[in-house]
């Protein structure tokens, strides 16, 4: 075979495995859009979901969602910016380092029922939070960690060395360096980072059934003290998920729309990860253009 | 590239080649010696990369560092700064105007300041033209807004870079081209005021035109700070330098006035590098 044929045959072979698997993820995704579409409406979007009776929303749900995303993020990115920072600026080369990148590594393969399980065990029956947001956010916190390190790290990384020596040159501490000069640059890809990991928070369900619970209930939105059990604020409720709302509807839900309510939510659950996905790369492009101005 | 110095002493008896000629240049109240290095010896792990570089450096003068890939002398000028102190062990003593600054009691910070570098590769950082020149001051306690416009203004002047950016102080570094952003990376380390300025190879990622541009400014710049400069190229070193110091294989083999260095080395392997015989 002639080089010209052997090039040929395998353009096409590749162009054929890309192709297939873009066909398989938009059909799976455009299934769950066009059968979820026609069920979200306002009313769904922000009514509470009913436990035996058609006609109920995910609105408590939704909020649940975004209010763990939140909190989780408000824990983890510290963390993970300091275990960032020290892994890739301090940290010497030695058999401690490679063994806290090993058990990073270790930590990010571990199934999210794992960590749900864990969280169950520590946080909601040892640290007596019982099933709550907390419970929810520490766990997410431990599932979100090593990759959200891992983005951090690797977006320091890409920073050329001559901009730390440009910095030591002028007379500036290493400290100065990375927070003034090296973090700014990092940003965009920072940023990309934390947006695409809070996709993966927003899906998740498997760690949240056994720490923040399966139930949601009823919230009264003009309340925003967040010690009193009917706030949306307060940390110490039980709050189902999107995601573990369409895990149970689809295992034990009862209502007559079950299917309906399923399909509704599934569909914002992708129509959501799927704008931070697109928000992550559109925010990390302008926040590179403006640093550089390269436009 | 790393030397067993053991086997280089076994060549040393009958190896004709690795005969040195370092003839000190002749400091004069105008032109005392700002910094000397004395014994010192450059380690990597336990590798000792360069050695012997017994060298003075006189003030006001440029002086070229020149040898082939690998013969210390980019090892040899971030010695002088302490940019290896993460990378390598450096002993031996570093003097500047008379202080050993190879100590560990040094303030390596306000050494750096004095001692100034400039890259091989441009390395403005991510921020406009007037950060980067500012950037450091503001670290250092300057807020004072007229006094820090008057530091830019001088300094991207001394840089000979002032007419191309004033009016646009507040773009990002990043979109000028590359020999306006060396350039710029000079005015940023002439803002902190140095004494010294070490360049590594400053024009070797720039073409003739904006090496040209840069060459000039060194010329300038000569009449108010001592300049060393590492180049593998033997024109700009001719060209700009009073003192060269040509390496070879981690050590010094011959410094002297730039004209004799070009024109009748001492050296039979300083002659060969400078003709293009080898290297």
């Amino acid at each position: 075979m002639n080089p010209k044929t052997a090039n040929k045959i395998a353009t096409g072979v590749l162009y054929g495995t890309a192709g297939t698997i873009v066909l398989i993820l938009a059909a799976l995704l455009g299934y769950i859009i066009v059968t979820g579409l026609p069920h979200i409406s306002w009313h769904f979007l922000t009514s509470p979901s009913k436990a035996f009776t058609a006609g109920g929303g995910i609105g408590i749900q939704l909020f649940n969602s975004f209010y763990l995303l939140v909190l989780t993020l408000l824990i983890s990115f510290p963390i993970a910016l300091g275990a960032g920072i020290y892994l890739n600026e301090y940290a010497p080369k030695n058999a401690l380092t490679s063994l806290i990148r090993t058990a990073i590594e270790i930590l990010s393969s571990l199934p999210s029922v794992v960590v749900g399980l864990f969280g169950f065990l520590i946080f909601v029956v040892q640290f007596g939070f019982g099933f709550s947001i907390l419970s929810g956010a520490f766990s997410l916190t431990f599932f979100n960690l090593p990759l959200l390190t891992r983005s951090i790290e690797e977006a320091l990384a890409a920073v050329p060395e001559t901009q730390r020596e440009g910095g030591l040159a002028l007379g500036l501490s290493r400290w100065e360096t990375v927070i003034y000069i090296i973090l700014p640059a990092a940003l965009p890809s920072i940023l990309t980072g934390v947006i695409l990991s809070a996709g993966r928070i927003f899906g998740e369900a498997a760690a949240l059934i056994y720490t923040a619970g399966q139930s949601a209930p009823a919230l009264d939105f003009a309340n925003w003290n967040p010690f009193d059990i009917s706030s949306p604020l307060n940390p110490m409720r039980p709050a189902e998920t999107l995601a573990v709302h369409i895990w149970k509807i689809n295992s034990e839900g009862i209502m007559p729309d079950a299917k309906a309510v399923s399909s509704g939510a599934s569909a914002v659950l992708v129509i959501a990860v799927l704008l931070f996905n697109l928000s992550a790369r559109y925010i990390g492009r302008r926040l590179f253009k403006k640093l550089t101005a390269a436009d | 590239m790393f030397i067993n110095p053991t086997s280089q002493h076994q060549h040393n008896d009958n190896t004709a080649w690795l005969d040195r000629n370092i003839v000190a240049p002749a400091a004069t109240a105008e032109t005392p010696v700002v910094l000397e290095t004395k014994g010192m010896h450059v380690y990597y792990g336990g590798n000792e990369a360069l050695y012997e570089g017994d060298l003075q450096f006189l003030e006001h003068q440029i002086t070229a560092l020149i040898g082939p890939s690998g013969s210390g002398k980019s090892t040899f000028l971030r010695s002088l700064n302490r940019m290896n102190d993460n990378v390598a062990k450096v002993t031996g003593q570093i003097l500047y105007r008379g202080v050993d600054v190879n100590q560990p009691d040094i303030d390596v910070y306000e050494m750096r300041r004095r001692i100034g570098m400039v890259f091989q590769r441009p390395n403005p950082f991510a921020k406009s033209i007037y950060e980067n020149i500012v950037f450091a001051l503001r670290r250092r306690g300057m807020t004072d807004k007229k006094q820090l416009d008057e530091i830019v203004e001088t300094s991207l002047k001394q840089a000979a870079i002032w007419e191309e950016v004033k009016d646009k102080l507040d773009q990002s570094a990043l979109a000028l081209s590359g020999g306006q952003q060396q350039r710029l990376c000079i005015a940023r380390a002439l803002a902190v005021k140095p004494d010294i300025l070490l360049l590594d190879e400053p024009a070797s990622a720039l073409d003739p035109v904006s090496t040209s541009q840069l060459e000039n400014t060194l010329l300038k710049l000569k009449a108010s700070y001592t300049i060393i400069i590492v180049t593998h190229n033997m024109q700009q070193a001719a060209r700009i330098s009073d003192y060269t110091a040509f390496f070879n294989l981690g050590r010094v083999l011959e410094y002297d006035e730039t004209s004799r260095i070009f024109t009748s080395p001492k050296v039979q392997l300083t002659n060969n590098y400078v003709a293009g015989d080898f290297g």
